[in-house]
């Protein structure tokens, strides 16, 4: 039992990366109706300029934090007028194969400029954690839970109670009304890349600490991430957070009592047992093209 | 070009079409260039680094050529070829080395892996979007590898397997190099003509139009597990070769590296033709041995080709080939069209059933009830409309009856036969064709390549299913329509109100039980509208059935014996259409209020200047 608890605290808390990452997925594919392959890869940037500026540079957390932030926000920006603004016009098919292309350039120039070392980035708090009972809570996974359950109550309140998050809403939803009400329609996309890259760059400083950060961690999130979103249902934002959660509490708890070396694919496993019978996932519903 | 053959020789488009029985000119010059390269493989003494590189230009080409089915064809996504490719390659690796099987087996048995992991990992994930087509086999592809790696008592782990060995004719290096040529150039052959099969056919208009594809009669799904299985079998069949190739084989040659290389070298050359994933091969193969350097620092090499991989998607789309390709399209001259025979349209009478039933039909959205109890019949001959204001259902019940929607209750009859339950390719194969208010074409295609696929509809008995007796039966339908001399033509240079035509003459060739018509004058010119009402005319004329719907009162009047009215998804008036156009109810759904004219006057007057 006791084990159990701590498997569920440990499942919470990686759950809660796959789910910030999951968000940055729906938010795109909301604004521009393509999943972005390259939003792992903003975690992997993100944590990789945290360990340039605190580890390498010693430079105070605080201040990392805010570089790596303003360069993720820099990078979604770039992504934007990059990789998916020139084929806004086109079908679904080149934009995924280019975002493609941007991951496995992401992936590769920092593989390039660092090497294939993984790197290690310390927790944000000295004391690694306390005794609860028989569960131990590990600061860095409470800092997780804290963090996502503070970003998911501003993005709530950011697109149902601002006047820039209704804009943004309304450009997901029809583009051409959109525009013709005046909405700079451009400008709310980059607005959501960057957005986005930030909500992948923070899931990403957030993690690094638990896993190791290297080129792969950007592919292995992704991957889980877009799981969550099948699982919760796709483009459905409660069921990114929902999704994210199960899936990291399913991944625990398999590599606890099943599998280990096999970890990872435990979430492959539970996206082709959804597609294959709930394939709308848990929120969505079934999406189809009219006629 | 030593070793690797460019099948430049087969003609696309005078080859096929060549009047000649037996092989076309194109044919006998692609065998004898492969003659020549795979005499040359054998025969020229290459040392061990350029064979080397010959050998895996080849085995990886007819992987790269998968990529042309799947992606190129059918428009579905695989980034999971590196791990088909690898299953191949293991397949032989282990069979020859830990269990002592002859190559000749392990080949067979990698390729019946491949296209049974291909065909299940497609057959679950491609009734979806392509998102998921691209995570599941990126997913796919690290679940291998994993295996590869960790599954140590079988797969030998991360050392790999050493000591393959090749089969016992092909020992020595340059027959084994003769031999992949010779594979490669019959894989190269087989998918350069299977754009012109049925097959490929299909393939190309579900990656140009899904929802037309379906209607038109083309099992969507099927195609795309087809055109799936089909490319993980050619990574199979390369990968088999490479094991004999190299004779080593370990976990890192079919990583997700790899699959995006292959990617690469598909776009690059160009994902249409395999000639343009020759192209790509080669140059990619080509490129890093000449830039040595770049492999030095690890990872540059593959941020290189993601990089080339944005660029070529955003400024050369179709690839080197295809950029080439196009030039080369714009020089040929254009040959004359063969005359066009009539077109016949032929019923089967022998049954006595109205031609379509529609019985208490329901369509529900959540609690919106677009289409409510609708029941309405459709006798055989003639044109029966089907009309109503906006929002009235009128399209939502054409959707339920072409089967794009499943309907909520009721249940459909045509010619007797229950199809409620069909899928649209099923309700098409049955003798149900269709046209689209938002014209749907496949846009890649000619005017004539799009109305064959209507001619291949299955079930159509009228026509033999070969090309010249479709390709006839094609120009038919489009001279019908009045647009037989530009059958050739892409679709792209057809006005708005031709392409109309292009969907009506496709519907046509397909020799429709009942031909559904979604306002087809919508969107079109006075004169274009007069022109139409002639076309609608001659074609009942010809005894078709057609069941047409419009708000064109004047169109609708003009053409239609019968009409069924709908209001808020509820039937309010059937019959002969001047009784109808009379009835109250119907006046006042039209104009919202009772007429205030006379009862003489109809709606038909009140609304001709429409």
């Amino acid at each position: 039992m006791d084990l159990i608890l701590q498997l569920l605290f440990t499942g919470i808390g990686i759950g809660a990366v796959y789910a910030l990452v999951a968000l940055g997925f729906v938010l795109i594919f909301r604004a521009t109706n393509v999943v972005n392959f390259a939003q792992g890869e903003f975690s992997m940037v993100a944590a990789f300029l945290m360990v340039v500026f605190a580890v390498d540079l010693q430079w105070p957390y605080w201040l990392s934090f805010l570089l790596a932030i303003g360069g993720m926000a820099l990078l979604g920006a770039l992504f934007n007028l990059g990789v998916y603004y020139p084929l806004r016009h086109r079908t679904y098919l080149p934009v995924i194969i280019s975002t493609i292309g941007a991951s496995i350039f992401l992936a590769n120039t920092t593989l390039a400029l660092y090497g294939p070392q993984p790197q290690v980035l310390p927790p944000v708090f000295e004391t690694q954690g306390f005794l609860v009972g028989p569960v131990f809570l590990d600061t860095q996974y409470l800092l997780i839970i804290a963090v996502t359950a503070v970003l998911v109550a501003f993005q709530y309140w950011f697109f149902e109670h601002t006047l820039i998050g209704k804009k943004l809403q309304a450009t997901s939803q029809d583009k051409e009304m959109a525009a013709l009400l005046g909405i700079p329609v451009a400008g709310m996309i980059m607005l959501t890349f960057v957005y986005s890259a930030v909500l992948g760059g923070i899931a990403g400083i957030l993690v690094a600490p638990v896993l190791f950060v290297s080129i792969q961690m950007g592919a292995t999130i992704a991957l889980k991430a877009f799981a969550a979103t099948i699982i919760g249902g796709f483009g459905d934002v409660t069921g990114a957070i929902i999704g994210g959660l199960a899936l990291g509490i399913i991944e625990t708890f398999g590599a606890a009592y099943i599998s280990v070396p096999y970890k990872d694919a435990f979430a492959f496993i539970v996206l082709v047992a959804f597609l294959a019978l709930r394939p709308q996932g848990i929120f969505g519903e079934r999406i189809a093209e009219k006629a | 070009m030593t070793g690797s053959p460019r099948p430049v020789a087969a003609d696309p488009v005078s080859a096929p079409r060549s009047p000649a029985r037996g092989f076309p000119l194109g044919t006998l010059a692609y065998a004898a260039l492969v003659a020549v390269a795979v005499f040359l493989a054998a025969t020229t003494p290459f040392s061990g680094y350029v064979l080397n590189i010959l050998m895996q230009a080849a085995t990886y080409a007819i992987a790269v050529i998968g990529l042309t089915v799947v992606l190129g064809l059918c428009g579905q996504i695989n980034l999971a070829q590196a791990a088909f490719f690898g299953i191949g390659a293991y397949a032989v690796g282990l069979g020859t080395v830990d269990l002592g099987i002859s190559f000749w087996l392990c080949l067979p048995i990698g390729l019946v892996l491949a296209l049974i992991l291909g065909a299940v990992l497609g057959a679950s994930t491609l009734r979806l979007g392509g998102h998921y087509l691209a995570m599941v086999t990126i997913s796919f592809q690290q679940i291998l590898t994993l295996i590869m790696i960790n599954w140590i008592p079988v797969t030998h782990g991360p050392d790999g397997v050493p000591n393959i060995k090749r089969p016992g004719l092909f020992t020595d290096g340059q027959s084994y190099l003769a031999l992949c040529v010779l594979v490669l150039a019959a894989v190269a052959y087989a998918v350069w003509r299977m754009p012109k099969t049925r097959l490929g056919r299909a393939m190309r208009a579900v990656r140009d139009n899904e929802l037309a594809a379906g209607v038109t009669g083309i099992d969507i799904y099927r195609t795309k597990v087809m055109a799936f299985a089909i490319g993980a079998l050619l990574a199979g069949l390369g990968g088999g070769l490479f094991a004999g190739s190299f004779t080593y084989i370990s976990p890192d040659q079919f990583s997700f590296a790899e699959s995006v290389v292959f990617l690469t070298m598909a776009l690059l050359g160009g994902v249409g033709s395999p000639v343009g994933a020759v192209i790509g091969t080669g140059l990619l193969i080509l490129i890093p041995e000449w830039l040595r350097f770049l492999k030095e620092i690890p990872g540059l090499y593959l941020a290189i080709y993601g990089l080339a991989v944005i660029l070529i998607v955003v400024f050369m789309p179709e690839g080197i080939w295809g950029f080439l390709g196009d030039q080369v399209k714009r020089l040929r001259p254009r040959k004359a069209a063969p005359r066009a025979q009539d077109l016949t349209l032929t019923q089967d009478a022998a049954t006595a059933a109205p031609v379509l039933e529609v019985e208490g039909l329901s369509k529900h959205f959540g609690g919106l009830k677009a289409v409510d109890e609708v029941s309405f019949t459709v006798t055989r001959g003639g044109i029966h409309a089907l009309i109503g204001p906006n929002g009235s259902g009128k399209t939502t019940t054409l959707n339920v009856l072409s089967g794009l929607y499943t309907p909520t209750g009721g249940r459909l009859r045509l010619n007797g036969r229950d199809i409620t339950r069909f899928a649209p390719h099923q309700r098409a194969g049955s003798g149900l064709g269709r046209t689209f208010q938002n014209i749907r074409l496949f846009r890649s295609m000619s005017a004539l390549e799009n109305v064959v696929i209507g001619a291949e509809r299955p079930g159509n008995g009228i026509v033999a299913h070969d090309r010249a007796s479709l390709e006839a039966r094609a120009r038919a339908a489009l001279a019908f329509v009045g647009l037989e001399a530009r059958a050739d033509e892409p679709i792209s240079s057809f006005s708005y109100g031709h392409q109309r035509l292009v969907e009506i003459a496709r519907a046509l060739a397909g020799n429709p039980v009942l031909l559904l018509l979604d306002e087809p004058a919508a969107g079109l010119n006075s004169s274009e509208k007069v022109a139409l009402t002639a076309l609608l005319r001659r074609m009942a004329a010809k005894g078709l059935t057609i069941l047409i719907i419009d708000h064109d009162m004047t169109l609708v009047s003009d053409v239609a014996s019968h009409i069924t009215v709908l209001n808020f998804g509820r039937r309010i008036a059937d019959g002969v259409t001047a009784t109808v156009l009379r009835e109250p109810a119907v006046i006042e759904a039209y104009l919202g209020q009772e007429s205030t004219e006379g009862p003489g006057a109809g709606l038909k007057t009140d609304l001709a200047p429409a």
